[in-house]
């Protein structure tokens, strides 16, 4: 079963990155950009077939690790 | 003193703070590997030395912070064991949950190596005893993540508390953005958990100890250490 993971800045948290690339673009001349948010996102592999189990692990894998919630918010899709 | 300096896959900076240790205090701190379980008999200070942990993945400090070793300096902390923590050791401290909020990319996005100025907040405490409260020191920072943040609540608790031990300032100790190398809040570089036995800040006192580097104003924080496990013991 393939799983997706989103995590993002909260808002409010400062994203140098996401400010340089905003302006990358903007010098690239791809107009119409208000703003550029930085994120990331992980592509997972489960095993087995149960929908509401995977929902349980992939929530434990993103508080136990894959983002800090001190500074970021994560959403979990389960694919099929 | 009898230090546990840990040891991560892709630290760097272990030899230069095992150097310092051994030079202040006379003795050999003990080299701790990640996956160990447990930290030495009689282990008075665990220090989390700076480098590149993992290559920097997933977040600076993220998966060193889950290393098995953890669970004992947790155990140890919780103790009152002290926990000297420096640059990717204080984001290894923060993912670690040792101590609040997180290190984040530098407001100006350059990894900044130089010389910086610091402002010890407090000499009442096991890392500062050695320098006067108020006092300036030049050391060296070496970081691409040290761009301190905190929910407001947490920031009001560390400054309400007194937990903010060094700040970056100007030469003279003024407060100034143009000091601010990182774009911390508040120019926070070094704090300590609630208990006061854990700091981690981003610069290197360790590598001024010695005057054919030039300075030696990092020397007050391991000889103060020195001077509180002795009077401690």
């Amino acid at each position: 079963m393939k799983a997706r993971v989103t995590v993002t800045l909260k808002s409010g948290i400062l994203d140098p990155q996401g400010k340089a690339i905003e302006g990358a673009l903007r010098s690239l001349g791809v107009a119409g950009v208000a703003s550029v948010r930085q994120g990331k996102v992980f592509e997972i592999e489960l095993e087995g077939g149960d929908r509401a189990q995977a929902e349980a692990l992939l929530k434990q894998a993103a508080d136990k690790l894959l983002a800090n919630t001190v500074i970021e918010n994560y959403r979990v899709e389960v694919l099929g | 003193m009898k230090a546990a300096l840990l040891v991560f896959p892709g630290i760097n900076r272990e030899r230069d703070m095992a150097r310092t240790l051994r030079l202040v205090s006379g003795q050999t701190p003990a080299m701790v590997w990640h996956a160990e379980t447990a930290l030495p008999a009689g282990t008075d200070l665990v220090v989390i030395p700076g480098g590149f942990s993992y290559g920097d993945y997933l977040r600076c400090g993220a998966i060193a912070a889950r290393a098995p070793i953890m669970d004992a300096v947790r155990a140890f902390a919780a103790k009152g064991g002290l926990v000297l923590a420096v640059c990717n050791g204080f984001q290894i401290a923060c993912e670690a949950g040792l101590l609040p909020g997180v290190l984040m990319r530098n407001a100006g996005l350059k990894f900044i190596c130089r010389d910086i100025f610091l402002k010890v907040e407090r000499s009442d405490t096991p890392f500062t005893r050695g320098y006067n409260a108020g006092q300036v020191i030049r050391v060296p920072t070496a970081h691409g993540e040290g761009n301190y943040a905190a929910d407001a609540d947490t920031i009001a608790r560390l400054e309400g508390e007194g937990r903010v031990i060094f700040r970056y300032t100007s030469p003279d100790g003024t407060r100034d953005e143009a000091f601010n190398v990182n774009g911390s809040t508040n120019a926070i570089a070094g704090i300590v958990n609630g208990r006061g036995n854990v700091l981690g800040l981003m610069p290197h006192p360790e590598n001024h100890v010695e005057q054919v580097i030039g300075a030696t104003d990092g020397r007050g924080l391991f000889a103060g250490l020195v001077d509180h496990l002795a009077k401690a013991a």
